[in-house]
């Protein structure tokens, strides 16, 4: 099956008063219909990968390299108009802050109507039809009257509901959410994530949701991308990684989340902190913090070892287990 | 070096009695506009033990951070009285006393540090004002900067934009702890951290409470850490109380419905067990003005026409855990109102 997105060995660096490196090599694939997860802590490259995509990166200050796939055509080599006839069309985006990625001077009805005007040549009474329906189907309350709504008119919900309305308008095949229900309150995040997978399924959309929470990931994802200093630890199926993860990035995660811990026993944790991305990484970037490191690892840069079923590890370890890990550092008896 | 205050009223005295704590914000009002209040914080009554700490959750616009900032009367109370171990905050208890025996730490580590000063002179800044020679609030910072887990000689003279976010947060905490109170509010303090960061700061603040004998007041929007860390948790809706008990009861026996939501709406971790339906509707209502009677009536499963009408009462239901909810009051009018003992949510976790 020939994937959607394909993305190879992506690297995207920032030049202006200091360098940064954020992202180094990444490769990911989503297939038609598969939700993919991106996972990382800030400053991982996760979103910027996503902007990547979408060729949303400043032109001047960005050096990207690496090849970027979408639906069979090449993004890096589009130019400005092919550009903005695939945003919207083929590949849509919505993000953390619906408030500001909406226009605050135009109700919500006519900037749904203007995209499927532009991007379907429909009149913009076929538009407004179009917005009622979307309107509806992201079950906004009284969707004839938001129509007329402006974004500040309505709740954080109700907003990043208006906004995947938008985003979904002229039935995109990739949808790029970019932490979509991070700033909503707990009983609007999970409204918003049952919402987002119904419309997936309907729609056989691909999606690539970038969180840095777990408990997200799980509520939506197929496969999950662990991403640690602008490149891939960890690819797999989401059981896979909830299960049995395979880089030490990924294990160490997964044992540091508070939920399962006991209360007043010790979290156990990952020493340290990312590295600067000032300079690419010539060895594992993981190192400094790894329990596991051995001397090769501050020298040579990892191999990403095939674990099968598309599933890969950037560790010269991943083979072993986390328990098999663990135990290989206690002194063998002799 | 300032010592702790001592002890007054034994231990089984609370340490912050808080009762009938209001504070409304007038918006709008301008020449022609109607004037408006939001409700903020609405008459609530807690207590926090000696040692304890005590969570408190809650949605956006809830009145959690407003109550931290009563507490800490960075903003004046509009009515309620907050008792500091059997001192009445104000006619007994001058606030320059209470603010060095209570202290609090904000989300947002960067705003909270003074940017022109260095990571030492930050944390050494209250003890001077507070009388304490230079050379001893120097080595008392030092000391902490240590005791917090930052190398002294290596961050003692840095400043706060040569820091991680992880790092300022560990000075923020250090620098809470410098006037040695006996009670630290937490506002969030964990929430903007990474999640590996965010293990190591919980596991500080752990470490801490234990070796200088802390009580914590725990703010956050995240259930998980709220019950990792707190002893009792404290359920706030629409400026009110709805529920406060013991966290592992609360979580094993919901008694508010709204409680029971959001506890519910957590994600899970395991992936065979997705959530299939959205506990709530809706997003919670403006809090200028809140629906009549029980706030949290207009998205309640449960509700019935008593409801709007009626506001119901925090009434004890178990030893240490309370509920406002008519349900739980007998001859409240309410169909399902037969006592107190916990109603049956299906709650998936």
């Amino acid at each position: 099956m020939k994937p959607v997105v394909s993305v190879r060995d992506l690297t995207v660096s920032f030049h202006g008063e200091r360098t940064v490196h954020a992202v180094n090599g990444v490769s990911l694939e989503v297939r038609q219909g598969e939700v993919l997860g991106l996972l990382g802590e800030s400053g991982s490259g996760k979103s910027v990968t996503m902007r990547a995509l979408m060729r949303l990166l400043p032109r001047k200050r960005t050096r990207i390299a690496g090849s970027i796939e979408v639906d069979g055509r090449d993004v890096l080599a589009m130019k400005d108009d092919e550009l903005s006839a695939m945003r919207g069309k083929v590949v849509s985006m919505i993000f953390q802050e619906p408030a500001l990625a909406l226009d605050p001077v135009y109700t919500i009805g006519a900037q749904i109507a203007e995209s499927v005007v532009r991007h379907e040549g429909k009149s913009m009474a076929e538009g407004r039809e179009r917005a009622l329906e979307m309107l509806e189907r992201v079950r906004i309350p009284s969707p004839k009257r938001r129509l007329d709504a402006y974004p500040h008119e309505m709740s954080g919900g109700m907003r990043q509901r208006a906004m995947i309305a938008l985003a979904l308008a002229c039935k995109p095949k990739i949808l790029l959410a970019d932490e979509p229900t991070t700033a909503l309150d707990a009983t609007v995040q999970i409204q918003i994530l049952l919402l987002l997978r119904e419309l997936q399924a309907e729609m056989g959309m691909s999606v690539i949701f970038v969180t840095h929470d777990l408990g997200v990931a799980v509520e939506i994802c197929d496969r999950v991308s662990v991403m640690y200093a602008g490149k891939v630890a960890e690819t797999g199926t989401l059981a896979n990684l909830v299960r049995d993860p395979r880089h030490p990035y990924a294990q160490g995660l997964l044992s540091s989340t508070v939920l399962g811990a006991r209360r007043g026993e010790r979290l156990t944790t990952i020493p340290g902190a990312p590295p600067s991305l000032s300079q690419p990484p010539q060895a594992c970037s993981f190192e400094p913090r790894c329990r596991f490191a051995v001397a090769s690892c501050a020298i040579q840069r990892p191999p990403e070892v095939d674990l099968g079923e598309r599933r890969m590890a950037r560790c010269i370890f991943a083979e072993k287990t986390a328990s098999e890990k663990i135990a290989s550092l206690q002194p063998t008896p002799a | 070096m300032l010592e702790s205050t001592k002890d007054m009223g034994g231990p089984r005295q609370s340490l912050l009695s808080i009762k009938g704590l209001r504070k409304h914000f007038p918006v709008g009002g301008g020449l022609f506009g109607k004037k408006q209040v939001v409700r903020a914080v609405d008459d609530i009554d807690f207590e926090v033990a000696k040692g304890e700490t005590l969570g408190i959750v809650g949605e956006s616009g809830c009145g959690k951070s407003t109550t931290a900032r009563l507490l800490m009367h960075l903003i004046a109370p509009d009515a309620g009285t907050i008792v500091y171990d059997g001192e009445p905050v104000g006619p007994s208890l001058s606030l320059r006393e209470l603010r060095r025996r209570m202290q609090m730490v904000f989300q947002d580590s960067y705003a909270s540090l003074n940017p022109r000063l260095t990571i030492e002179d930050s944390i050494a800044f209250g003890p001077r004002v507070h009388g304490e020679p230079n050379q001893d609030a120097r080595a008392l910072a030092r000391d902490l900067l240590n005791r917090v887990g930052l190398k002294p000689e290596t961050f003692a003279n840095r400043y706060p934009h040569e820091l991680s976010g992880g790092q300022r947060q560990r000075v923020n905490i250090a620098r809470a702890l410098a006037l040695r109170p006996r009670i630290v509010l937490l506002d969030e303090a964990v929430s903007a951290l990474d999640k590996s960061v965010e293990a190591q700061v919980l596991n500080l603040l752990i470490d801490l409470k234990r070796d200088f004998g802390l009580t914590y007041v725990f703010i956050s929007h995240d259930l998980n850490v709220v019950r990792y860390i707190s002893d009792r948790v404290l359920v706030m809706y629409l400026g009110e109380v709805v529920e406060i008990g013991p966290v592992d009861e609360m979580w094993a026996n919901p008694r508010h419905p709204y409680t029971a939501a959001l506890l519910a709406s957590m994600p899970t971790l395991d992936p065979d067990a997705r959530t299939q339906e959205a506990p709530l509707a809706g997003d919670p209502p403006n809090p200028i003005d809140p629906p009549a009677g029980c706030r949290f009536h207009t998205r309640c499963p449960f509700a019935e026409e008593i409801c709007a009408s009626t506001r119901p009462r925090l009434s004890t239901v178990d030893t240490a855990h309370a509920v406002s909810c008519l349900m739980y009051e007998p001859g409240s009018g309410h169909s399902r109102a037969t006592g107190t003992r916990a109603l049956q949510f299906e709650v998936v976790s």
